[in-house]
């Protein structure tokens, strides 16, 4: 294990953390906050700290794929214990634990909270409210990415370090070089972020609420600034919403493929099963919601539509973004919903979720085990976009199923402790470690996580960092035989 | 540079890491999905599956956008069907490996009709170091400048050599030898020559000089350098078949030594001269009977690294005279250099020097460019002729006055055909070839030297 490089590296995330609180800073300055000390507090220990880390030369710079996945699943859980204190010190969150569960939301993209009460949101100060949703900005796209983009942070084995941040079964360069690559996908990422906040503001937003949203948006986040959430919005800006929510869940390397002219390229196998996955969801819950008769909601076919789609956008794409509570919809729509959070965005977006290329591999993977049972002696190889998938991804993929879902189950079992019914412990688990936010019943669109205990919450801040990091990186740290001596 | 280069093998590995290192784009195509993975792993290179003769393959890796596409397949029709079609697919130099001496015979016209920038045939280029190093058995390797004008010659010293004790100063002074001392290898360190540095037994000393100038520095110091009259060559392999056509006319006489019976036919009759012998190359009963401890050189040429290094290990402890051997796919250098084994040929790392020597030398820059590069100390210590152009700031200041980066060696001056060895009051002009041999890997421009 080479310590050095690991905790250099951990050095550049808390200088880079400090870089981060410039823009709560800037906007304390702004609207004169007092709680500009917090953050001034918070910077100068990332700084302070990050100096020390980086004192000293690396004997090797080499790291393999071991130190590639302690890397990332350090450098999230320091940067997320850093990224606490400003709303610890500034006393919006007296509990250190829920200040880090809502941290670890804000990185990790989920959104979920654990203000009891929309008037609570509404009351915080604007520049904690700003950092609550740049988090999701910087989470989303990831933050080794990031540094990569500027620092050669271990010479050529910055794959390992890109691998094991990037989601998604296989991750792909789209240039020769790390460093290009990360930079392509930033500028995609920031242009993107640029264009929605100015259909925001051309659509009437005030310019603070839009960049909240946008940023939000961008990271596939869903930290509200409103006590009603999206509801309060004009039907424009919850349009514009649902647009980017989506796009944003869609592999970014289509849109490089799409700017370099490669039409086909760009719309893959999975952009294309995903979009057909959304229109499909969306017309099956508005039909269901305007067939089913009931009490609490009346839409007309136009409201109903808009409504299905944001939910659908806003849960496929793991955002969380409400405008209607849909824990009061037919239970069918509300299963569409779940089956949705599960599957979740494409690999190489900034979604979370099991990831469309995983499941069209494991439904593919399926179906051939199925023929192999009825022709035993025949040759099958599972392939995507006419490539064929390597085995190895295909048994990753599987294995990674397997990792998912006993992290499920021990996780459900642990939070089941704290004596709620089935439906929120199951929503709850799905909304944390598929990065959605919302779930079911006590923790539905109007309801948070802040009854929970606290040893439930530190279970949701594992499963909301294994979820983002995809599982490995998480269970390689906490393995014996990572750290032991070969 | 953008480039892409087909085949993952030792070639196309070693020569991904060193485009690499040297700030260029990198992509790789193979056939094998598990050899690219690896190397995209190792490298900061972007890695395709596919067949690199294809165009759609070559426009997955960035055909249109690429500057240099090297194809080094293990088969030569496929590395000339790659460059034909990249040729035409985009607008960028191709390069070429060929290795079979049918090709390899008819490289110009294949250049040429094909529009090759390059035809490399790494079999050939390891023939032609080792017929070098046998012409001129004191150096361990010799490299060529200013189209063979100037020598760089690395030799180590005997342990009862007269310049043992001495300082590199005391040596030119005494010696009145026009000879530049460029660098040091002491066990695993190297060391960038400054006048004061004493020599000690064991070195490996390269020094820089014209052929004349060199022959008559090794007679001074007396060192021993008996010429070779005869060689035994253990394996037929290609590298053999071109040493023998460089050397038929040498006056050396050469024993191969071959398990393949087909493959010794096909030498006799060939070569009418050359002793052919039919044996097992790891049978010590036969080599000895053949007189491997009495031959003047000794060249492991087999296909096994192993075989070559315990094959010189054994002929160097029987007091052969030169003993050269091929390591083509070891990569423990340290190891190596404890085993102190004497010539080491290693047919990937002449390939890809040649090949980044091209690269460097077709990225022009303000001021001059690099012409020749080599790798004096592997990884470590290279030496670089530069053609200084108008306004060069290094121009016409006495290299006394000039501030040089530390571990840097201004090694020679070109002019107008005449080496200059250059001292403190020399100075560089315009047009000058200058060898700079300096630690700093990939220099680009001679102004790199400069503080």
């Amino acid at each position: 294990m080479n310590f050095h490089i690991i905790k250099r590296t951990l050095g550049w995330i808390l200088l880079f953390e400090a870089l981060f609180f410039i823009v709560p800073l800037i906007t304390a300055i702004v609207y004169g906050e007092g709680e500009l000390v917090s953050f001034l507090v918070s910077m100068s220990i990332c700084i302070a700290l990050g100096v020390v880390c980086l004192i000293g030369k690396p004997k090797s710079e080499y790291i393999y794929a071991k130190e590639g996945f302690v890397i990332v699943a350090l450098s999230w859980i320091v940067m997320s214990i850093f990224g606490a204190l400003p709303f610890w010190l500034s006393g919006s969150i007296p509990s250190f634990v829920d200040a880090l569960f809502e941290t670890v939301s804000g990185f990790t993209t989920t959104g979920a909270t654990i203000f009891s009460t929309g008037a609570q949101i509404e009351a915080l100060p604007k520049c904690i409210l700003i950092w609550r949703s740049f988090t999701h900005w910087v989470g989303g796209m990831g933050v080794l990415v990031f540094i990569m983009a500027f620092l050669p942070l271990s010479g050529a084995r910055n794959m390992h370090i890109m691998r094991a941040e990037s989601p998604g079964p296989t991750v792909d360069k789209l240039v020769p070089r790390v460093k290009t690559t990360a930079a392509v996908l930033y500028s995609i990422y920031l242009v993107m972020t640029a264009i929605q906040f100015v259909l925001l503001i051309s659509g009437g937003a005030a310019p603070f609420d839009a960049l909240n949203i946008s940023f939000s948006t961008a990271g596939t986040g869903g930290f509200s600034i409103k006590a009603d959430g999206m509801a309060g919005y004009s039907p424009y800006i919850q349009i514009v919403t649902t647009v980017f929510m989506i796009l944003f869940s869609i592999n970014f390397n289509s849109y490089y493929m799409l700017i370099r002219g490669k039409l086909k390229d760009a719309f893959n196998t999975e952009v294309r099963v995903f979009l057909i996955i959304v229109l499909i969801a969306i017309i099956a819950i508005t039909l269901n919601v305007l067939l089913t008769p009931s009490e609490t909601y009346d839409y007309s076919v136009g409201e109903a539509i808009r409504h299905s789609a944001f939910s659908v956008g806003s849960i496929i794409s793991t955002t969380g973004f409400v405008t209607e509570n849909f824990d009061l919809w037919p239970a069918f729509s509300k299963t569409i919903l779940v089956i949705l959070m599960f599957i979740g965005a494409c690999a190489g977006s900034t979604g979370g979720g099991l990831k469309v290329s995983r499941c069209i591999i494991l439904g593919k993977g399926a179906l051939h085990e199925l023929k192999m049972a009825i022709h035993p002696k025949q040759v099958r190889k599972i392939t995507i976009d006419k490539r064929p998938v390597e085995s190895e991804t295909v048994r990753t993929v599987s294995s990674y199923l397997v990792a998912y879902i006993i992290i499920y189950v021990i996780s459900m079992l642990i939070i089941s402790l704290d004596c709620q019914d089935l439906e929120t412990n199951f929503t709850a688990v799905a909304a944390t470690i598929n990065n959605v936010g919302p779930g079911l019943s006590a923790v539905g669109p109007a309801g948070n996580f802040a009854f929970f205990s606290d040893i439930s919450k530190i279970v949701f801040i594992f499963d909301m960092l294994a979820g983002r990091l995809e599982v490995f990186p998480m269970l390689i740290l906490f393995s014996a035989s990572t750290w032991k001596k070969q | 540079m953008n480039i892409i280069i087909v085949g993952c093998g030792r070639v196309g590995e070693t020569l991904a890491e060193k485009l690499n290192d040297d700030g260029n784009n990198v992509t790789i195509v193979d056939m094998s999905a598990t050899k690219v993975k690896n190397i995209a792993n190792k490298y900061d290179i972007m890695g395709i599956v596919g067949n690199g003769a294809t165009h759609s393959v070559q426009l997955e890796a960035g055909i249109d956008n690429a500057d240099l596409f090297i194809a080094v397949t293990n088969s030569d029709e496929l590395n000339l069907l790659c460059c034909m079609v990249a040729k035409k697919a985009g607008n960028c130099q191709t390069i070429a490996r060929v290795k079979n001496p049918e090709y390899s015979l008819e490289a110009p016209f294949l250049k040429d009709e094909l529009g090759l920038a390059m035809v490399i045939n790494p079999e050939y280029a390891a023939a032609e170091e080792i017929a070098r190093v046998l012409k001129f058995p004191s150096a361990i390797k010799i490299e060529t400048f200013a189209k063979g004008r100037v020598e760089l010659i690395k030799f180590k010293l005997p342990k009862n050599s007269r310049i043992v004790g001495m300082s590199v100063k005391e040596l030119i002074m005494k010696l009145r030898c026009d000879v530049l001392v460029c660098t040091i290898e002491r066990g695993e360190d190297a060391y960038i020559a400054n006048g004061d540095f004493v020599f000690e037994e064991k070195d490996i000393v390269s020094i820089i000089a014209s052929h004349k100038n060199a022959t008559d520095f090794f007679e001074k110091i007396d060192y021993k350098g008996n010429t070779i009259k005869n060689a035994i060559i253990v394996g037929g392999g290609l590298t053999t078949h071109y040493l023998c056509d460089i050397m038929e006319h040498s006056g050396i006489s050469l024993k191969i030594i071959e398990k393949d019976m087909k493959i010794c036919e096909e030498l006799c009759t060939r070569w009418e001269k050359v002793d052919i012998i039919n044996g097992d190359t790891t049978d010590k009963e036969l080599l000895m009977e053949e007189g491997i401890t009495n031959t003047d050189a000794l060249v492991a040429l087999s296909n096994h690294d192993e075989e070559n290094i315990v094959l010189s290990l054994f002929a160097q402890s029987s007091e052969v005279g030169k003993v050269i051997t091929r390591i083509n796919r070891i990569d423990y250098d340290n190891v190596l250099g404890r085993l102190e084994l004497d010539t080491i040929i290693s047919p990937k790392n002449i390939t890809s020097d040649m090949i980044v020597r091209y690269v460097r030398a077709t990225q022009n820059t303000i001021g001059s460019n690099v012409e020749t590069l080599y790798n004096i100390i592997q990884d470590e210590v290279e030496a670089a002729e530069f053609v200084v152009k108008e306004h060069s700031p290094i121009a016409g200041i006495p290299l006394s006055e000039l501030k040089f980066k530390p571990n840097v060696l201004v090694a020679a001056i070109l002019r107008d055909g005449n080496v200059i060895i250059p001292r403190g009051h020399d100075i560089i002009q315009f047009g000058d070839a200058v060898v700079i041999v300096s630690k700093l890997m990939a220099l680009h421009d001679i102004t790199d030297i400069l503080k």
